[in-house]
């Protein structure tokens, strides 16, 4: 069928004919791999039943979410996942980990007793989910092949252009962030008195 | 690529992580689910600014934005997990069920 839709210029544009879904390109595999990769570990995540492999699984999915990124031409955004979530993130949870004590080995009461409510709520949450999005994008398709779109430059020109401000606040954010994280860890701030 | 396949993902990823936020005791676990939202959330607005071909390029910001809060999330959520467990030697959320102070 032949789409047709209006971006945010007002342009219209004739999205590609759509193919059915028997017909599978290169880039939907490679997607489709790294996306049960990434599932997958996510899930070894939630489940696993040691701590420190928790973390480093979360390390799997986030890094295969990056690879989803760069299927998608989100170059810039690949990146930044891999430098910021799997540089620092996951080095800041281990760090937590280590710093309260977490037990290495594995530990048989990591799950609360919700642990089916909780199941039964992520089985419902991704049919209602699931459900919802066929039914509303079945005839969306992407087309790949615009050169561009998620480069440094166009993403950089986008950041320092439109989007100045929410990064000026942004950088305020992170600020305030990093001070309340320093307040909150130190142990001579607000306790003049008995503690 | 049809649109479907990276929304899909992104819904799991999503349930996913309700899962684990539902599901972990203990804190620091509570908060790696968290990301996991975030990344369905990502994941999300990545797929739709390649949909549409945004000149803003407003999903691939938003998402570079959503990164960068989450950062300073994990940084404040351990702050407030590592000063818990120095009051109340535990990490555990089934054992801080209270506002008081610990005597």
């Amino acid at each position: 069928m032949r789409v047709t839709r209006t971006v945010a210029t007002g342009r219209t544009v004739h999205a590609a004919e759509a193919p059915s879904y028997l017909d599978v390109s290169g880039s939907e595999i490679v997607f489709i791999l790294i996306g049960v990769i990434t599932l997958g570990a996510a899930l070894l995540c939630v489940t696993s039943r040691n701590v420190v492999r928790a973390a480093l699984w979360l390390v799997v999915a986030l890094g295969g979410l990056a690879g989803l990124y760069l299927v998608l031409t989100a170059e810039l955004v690949a990146i930044v996942q891999v430098l910021i979530y799997v540089g620092a993130v996951v080095v800041l949870l281990l760090f937590g980990l280590m710093v309260t004590k977490a037990p290495i080995g594995p530990q048989p009461d990591l799950n609360t007793a919700n642990r089916p409510v909780a199941l039964v709520v992520a089985v419902a949450a991704f049919g209602l989910l699931v459900a919802v999005l066929i039914d509303a994008f079945r005839f969306a398709y992407l087309d790949l092949t615009v050169e561009g779109q998620g480069g440094a430059e166009a993403i950089g020109a986008a950041v320092f252009g439109s989007w100045v401000l929410s990064f000026e606040v942004l950088s305020v954010l992170l600020l305030a962030a990093v001070i309340g994280a320093i307040a909150i860890t130190r142990r001579d701030v607000g306790s003049k008195g008995r503690r | 690529m049809h649109l479907l396949y990276p929304l899909i993902v992104s819904a799991g990823l999503f349930a996913i992580g309700l899962y684990g936020l539902l599901a972990r005791r203990n804190l620091v676990l509570v908060l790696m689910s968290v990301e996991l939202l975030l990344a369905a959330v990502s994941l999300n607005l990545v797929a739709f600014d390649v949909w549409l071909t945004d000149v803003l390029r407003s999903g691939q910001v938003l998402t570079l934005m959503v990164i960068a809060i989450a950062a300073a999330e994990v940084g404040l959520g351990l702050a407030i997990v590592l000063q818990l467990f120095r009051q109340r030697a535990t990490s555990s959320i089934d054992d801080l069920d209270t506002f008081t102070e610990p005597r």
